[in-house]
């Protein structure tokens, strides 16, 4: 091992799902505590500390977590990037990490967010119901959400599948369900999940309408949960014992994009740029090709989601998701299996944690600790999230060679 | 931007009225990239010159989603889609159409259409815009 390459030391997640009894540092301390004791290390090894959470963006989070595990001084940098929140403090602490300036991290993403319904939409009812007056950014004198297109976010990600339909051949709502079908079937094998509960093809059609062609199960399920990892590099880890290093994972790339210009971003947001320029700079740098991916979580917020990505992240040639996925690959028998987990339909998607309990789950494999839902074998995975606005984090990660 | 009556105000400052409904963007004056709202530089090219320019007010559906459930207020269920007019992306509702999966297609050609949201104490009459079947 290089002295300057990333190591995961020890990560953790904690059940996701509804923890009425807990509150983000009580989540957060869990996951934490549980990533030191995975690696082996505690809070007087750590030497920054990078703190995910999104809805309580303004409440020092990172310092509350400090008062609850271990108050030892060091810089704590509070973080908060919409879905990308996770993966952002991930790559905080790595950067850290990677700058030499600290030997070990640890990056922490928690949430609250069971029966949090509908994310986005809404927006300023008129004040004075007698004159219509221009207010905000656009002079609008009536909320544009529902008048103007949508805000809801299930809204928003049904247009960017619907929109590869209309790029590349359309797309049946059957597929986009099935996609749906096959992470609610993968969940049953991952007792940390939120559901874990198989649905048919006719059930998942069948079920509540919410943004054509998103049916409730179709979207990501709001629940509270936490995940954490302790990093640290190479020079480090060869000090450390041999079951340390064995069980460590590379980071074989880290990386954070936005989106770029592109014609219509200020119309709908552009998820497929920046998640193709992360993913071509984390295969150089990870020297991998996506042929040699063992396992993929990728962030499939909505089934539509999910098959836009299986491109995005050229998985399969362009305007080829559709084929790929029939092709029965995505399944976790198939040549890529993707969201072994459940994926946020299933497992849930408590914000902040999602982008490390997605890493925590490729860990998982790599390590050969999955048990009955390991990917056998499995030696390289990727990790994907997108945080809407936008953001995307990129993480491929190998088994140690020890 | 728009030019309204005094009995009549746009939705959003986009909208002009006057002499025909039609969607006024930003343009770059260098590189031609178009915005609904104000930019202190151009995003794509950094340039910080703009002059209005009118939008065609026909377009093709590239996108939709068929909303069935919405933030508290919202009528649902209603189409939000994707319009291409000419090179321009519009976001807007596609209005005077069944919402059904039926009746809305992908690459379907479409036109700006107004409608009233009603009138205040004023008597000034506010006017929403979406695009309707143009076939």
């Amino acid at each position: 091992m290089a002295n300057d390459d990333i190591w995961i030391l020890g990560i953790a997640m904690t059940k996701f799902g509804k923890h009425t009894d807990k509150d983000i540092v009580d989540l957060g301390a869990e996951a934490a505590m549980a990533a030191l004791s995975d690696g082996g290390v505690n809070m007087g090894d750590i030497g920054v500390l990078a703190a995910g959470n999104l809805m309580a963006a303004g409440a020092g989070f990172g310092q509350q977590l400090q008062k609850q595990i271990g108050q030892t001084g060091i810089p704590v940098y509070n973080v908060a990037n919409a879905c990308a929140t996770g993966a952002t403090a991930l790559r905080t602490a790595i950067m850290a990490v990677k700058s030499g300036e600290v030997r070990m991290g640890l990056a922490v993403g928690a949430e609250k967010l069971a029966g949090a319904g509908l994310l986005g939409g809404g927006g300023q009812s008129k004040k004075d119901g007698n004159k219509w007056e221009p207010r905000g950014r656009y002079g609008a004198v009536a909320p544009t959400d529902g008048r103007i297109g949508t805000d809801t976010m299930p809204g928003t990600f049904a247009q960017v599948g619907m929109e590869y339909g209309h790029k590349y051949g359309e797309v049946s709502f059957e597929t986009f369900a099935r996609i749906s079908e096959k992470n609610h079937s993968h969940s049953t094998l991952n007792p940390l999940a939120a559901y874990q509960k198989k649905f048919t093809l006719e059930e998942i059609m069948g079920d509540m309408m919410i943004a054509y062609p998103n049916t409730r199960p179709m979207c990501s399920a709001n629940c509270d949960g936490a995940a954490a990892a302790v990093v640290t590099t190479g020079e480090v880890l060869r000090t450390l014992t041999k079951e340390q290093q064995r069980r460590a994972v590379k980071v074989a790339a880290s990386v954070l994009t936005t989106d770029p210009y592109q014609e219509a971003c200020q119309i709908l947001p552009d998820v497929n740029t920046l998640t193709r320029n992360a993913a071509r700079q984390a295969y150089e740098a990870a020297g991998v090709s996506p042929s040699d991916l063992d396992l993929v979580e990728l962030h499939d917020c909505f089934a539509t989601a999910e098959l836009v990505h299986y491109d995005n992240l050229m998985l399969c040639p362009e305007g080829g998701a559709v084929d790929f996925f029939e092709s029965g690959a995505s399944w976790r028998d198939g040549s890529t299996p993707v969201n072994v987990s459940g994926g946020l339909q299933s497992k849930g998607h408590p914000i902040a944690a999602t982008g490390i309990a997605n890493i925590w789950e490729v860990c998982h494999h790599l390590r050969g600790e999955a048990g009955p839902r390991q990917i056998a074998d499995a030696k390289v995975g990727l990790a994907h999230v997108i945080g809407l606005g936008s953001a995307c984090g990129i993480h491929i990660l190998e088994r140690s060679g020890l | 931007m728009s030019t309204t009556t005094s009995s009549r105000i746009p939705i959003v400052s986009y909208l002009a009225l006057e002499p025909s409904p039609h969607l006024v963007a930003n343009q770059c004056a260098a590189c031609g990239a178009r915005f609904f709202d104000r930019r202190n530089a151009c995003a794509k090219c950094f340039a910080t010159e703009f002059v209005p320019v009118d939008v065609e007010t026909e377009g093709v559906l590239t996108s939709f989603t068929i909303v069935a459930f919405a933030a508290p207020g919202v009528p649902v269920p209603f189409v939000a889609g994707i319009i291409k007019c000419g090179q321009t992306s519009v976001r807007a509702n596609v209005i005077n159409c069944d919402p059904t999966p039926d009746a809305v297609k992908l690459g379907m050609k479409v036109r700006l259409a107004t409608y009233s949201l009603g009138t205040d104490d004023d008597g000034v009459e506010a006017v929403g815009f979406g695009f309707e079947p143009a076939q």
